[in-house]
């Protein structure tokens, strides 16, 4: 196996494993969810006039986009631990490329994103909601998630390393997590929100993810959305992986 | 083979904000020594070391570590050093077999070399019954040895070890030691360690090199620098309300190099046990009075005081790692010759106030 891919895999290994190691913290992590999904489920039911009538599938997509941002909202705590703790410089000092290092960090967190969407859509399915768009464009909403998640771990680890606390990590995190969250459909229909709302919701990552989960519950998914979302995702999840690289320079100068 | 395994030059290097970590440090590390980095805190060895274990870059001066330039070819110099740092910087979610695998990792070990290396290292350091417990349920010196070990997974031609037994019970200290010592004997390995304990540079390098704000004051082995000192030196702790300044005055005939530090006075004299009475009598004769008088061989901390007008536990106290550092003008050095005093502690007056 070239050492392009091994590196960050052995980083991938070292978070999963750590992650396993910590069977409450999995339990919450996916607990958390649930919560979110059956509680704003039963709150917004019969609030909320969701266009298909089910107002469960329409909020499913949501809870997922807003789980995935929040998880991975934290990714940056991993590099501030290794900093504390002296193992950055030891991974300094190694041959290791400083790409793999964040490689292995945004891997690590999309396997927990892949499986808190998994557990999400399952239970969401469970509960009754019905997604005719077909399993194509649910695939598609994955990854759109997973891109979302990693843009958003990226931002985090740049934090990470130019803030150095995990204090102000995580008011730098809330600061752009919650507005992102409530400037998008997520939780309420596009044509629910103020026009404001609705204008700068067309700029928003986090929306454009929350749109293409939406096409699930279309019976003639729109796929020039899902495309032209997927591709901004993706240029997003690539331009803050760089901004990440860039804050590990800037790191290293001052060591 | 080189035959300097880490060669720097003119090293300096400035801190955001102004502090003047190094103001021109050079080293030279035969191979196959143990070398020892010798200073208080803040006088500038981690930076050192950071810049010869390519985590930081030096402003000016140049370096090489086992042949290669540390700006030029970092990667070769990575795979040629290991490098244990203040922090005991193990993963303490990991097991520490799982450390040495990862580490191992990192340098191109795989399968049952690598699997070989870490039981080897496991058993070395009396690790092997608890390589599958969490680094987290270890104690400070054993995650101390696990965090050596990984430093030696891929067989480095230098290994750095930067404080090696800062917190450490004195038991673990000694283990530590007579690990370092046998690494450089055993298997041929260059060793640069930096101290802030006198007595380990002493005990454990081959060179001794003593830094101060940010310079070399003085190199050689611990014994050249020792010898250098002629005689023995008097420490005086002086009785609850003798004046510091007034016992000086009186000694001034009996002692040399004279240092004042609290209610402690240092001299130097050429034989130790015959001056004891007359500095007794001194003191008797001004109306003091001694509570202890204590004679010793040279020591390093003696060397340190000499050069740097400073005692070595006064400079340490200090932390001049804070915006003060560097600007006391002229080399530490220039504190040599006469005696000094260190009477109130603060940084300045401990290199200004040299006694007439």
């Amino acid at each position: 196996m070239s050492t392009l891919v091994a590196e960050p895999l052995w980083f991938t290994a070292r978070g999963v494993r750590a992650l396993l190691r910590q069977p409450w913290y999995v339990a919450f992590t996916l607990l958390q969810p649930a919560v979110w999904l059956l509680l704003f489920g039963a709150l917004f039911e019969h609030v909320v006039p969701s266009p298909t009538g089910d107002y469960l599938a329409y909020l499913t997509p949501g809870i997922v986009v807003m789980t995935a941002l929040f998880s991975n909202g934290w990714a940056g705590m991993g590099f501030i631990t290794d900093a504390e703790r002296g193992v950055m410089d030891r991974l300094l000092v190694s041959p290791v490329r400083r790409g793999s290092l964040i490689a292995g960090s945004l891997a690590h967190q999309q396997v927990t994103t892949l499986v808190q969407t998994a557990v999400i859509l399952g239970l969401g399915l469970a509960t009754g909601a019905r997604f005719p768009g077909g399993l194509a464009v649910t695939l598609a909403f994955v990854g759109c998630t997973v891109l979302l998640g990693a843009a958003f771990a990226s931002y985090s680890n740049a934090l990470a390393l130019l803030l150095r606390t995990q204090e102000s990590l995580i008011g730098a995190v809330n600061l752009v997590v919650l507005p992102l969250s409530f400037l998008s459909a997520m939780l309420v229909p596009t044509e629910f929100l103020p026009g404001w709302i609705e204008a700068v919701a067309g700029w928003n990552p986090v929306n454009w993810a929350v749109e293409v989960g939406r096409q699930m519950l279309a019976t003639d998914v729109d796929w020039g959305i899902v495309g032209s979302r997927a591709a901004a995702l993706a240029a997003l999840a690539l331009a803050a992986a760089w901004l990440s690289s860039r804050a590990f320079r800037s790191y290293q100068r001052s060591v | 083979m080189f035959e300097l395994a880490v060669a720097a030059s003119d090293l300096v290097k400035t801190y955001p904000g102004g502090v003047r970590a190094l103001q021109g440090v050079s080293i030279a590390v035969p191979a196959g020594t143990v070398f020892g980095l010798l200073g208080p805190n803040g006088a500038g060895k981690s930076t050192t070391v950071k810049i010869l274990t390519t985590l930081t870059r030096p402003d000016s001066g140049e370096a090489r570590v086992a042949g290669h330039d540390v700006a030029r070819e970092p990667d070769r110099v990575r795979r040629a050093i290991g490098c244990v740092f203040q922090k005991h910087a193990v993963d303490l979610e990991a097991t520490g077999r799982e450390n040495l695998i990862l580490q191992g990792h990192l340098y191109g070990l795989r399968g049952a070399d690598l699997r070989r290396r870490v039981a080897e290292l496991l058993d070395r350091f009396g690790l092997t019954t608890v390589a599958n417990r969490l680094a987290r349920t270890y104690s400070g010196g054993m995650q101390r040895k696990l965090d050596v070990a990984m430093g030696l997974v891929h067989r480095p031609e230098v290994l750095f070890l930067d404080e090696p037994t800062t917190g450490l019970d004195p038991e673990a200290r000694a283990e530590m030691w007579a690990e370092i010592s046998s690494l450089a004997r055993d298997e041929g390995l260059t060793v640069l360690l930096t101290t802030h304990y006198l007595e380990e540079a002493d005990r454990l390098a081959d060179q001794v090199v003593i830094v101060d704000r940010g310079r070399v004051v003085a190199a050689g082995t611990a014994d050249q620098l020792k010898s250098e000192l002629h005689g023995d030196a008097l420490v005086v702790e002086l009785a609850g309300d003798a004046a510091p300044d007034a016992a000086r005055a009186s000694l001034d005939g009996a002692l040399r190099e004279i240092a004042v530090h609290g209610r402690t006075l240092r001299g130097r004299t050429d034989d130790g046990p015959r001056a004891v009475p007359s500095v007794l009598a001194a003191l008797d004769a001004a109306g003091l009075s001694a509570a202890s008088v204590t004679v010793s061989r040279p020591s390093l901390d003696d060397v340190y005081l000499r050069l740097t007008g400073r005692t070595f536990a006064a400079a340490d106290a200090d932390r001049p790692d804070g915006a003060g550092e560097g600007r006391g003008g002229p080399p530490a050095a220039s504190g040599a010759p006469g005696s000094a005093s260190d009477a109130d502690g603060t940084e300045p007056a401990a290199s200004g106030a040299v006694a007439r």
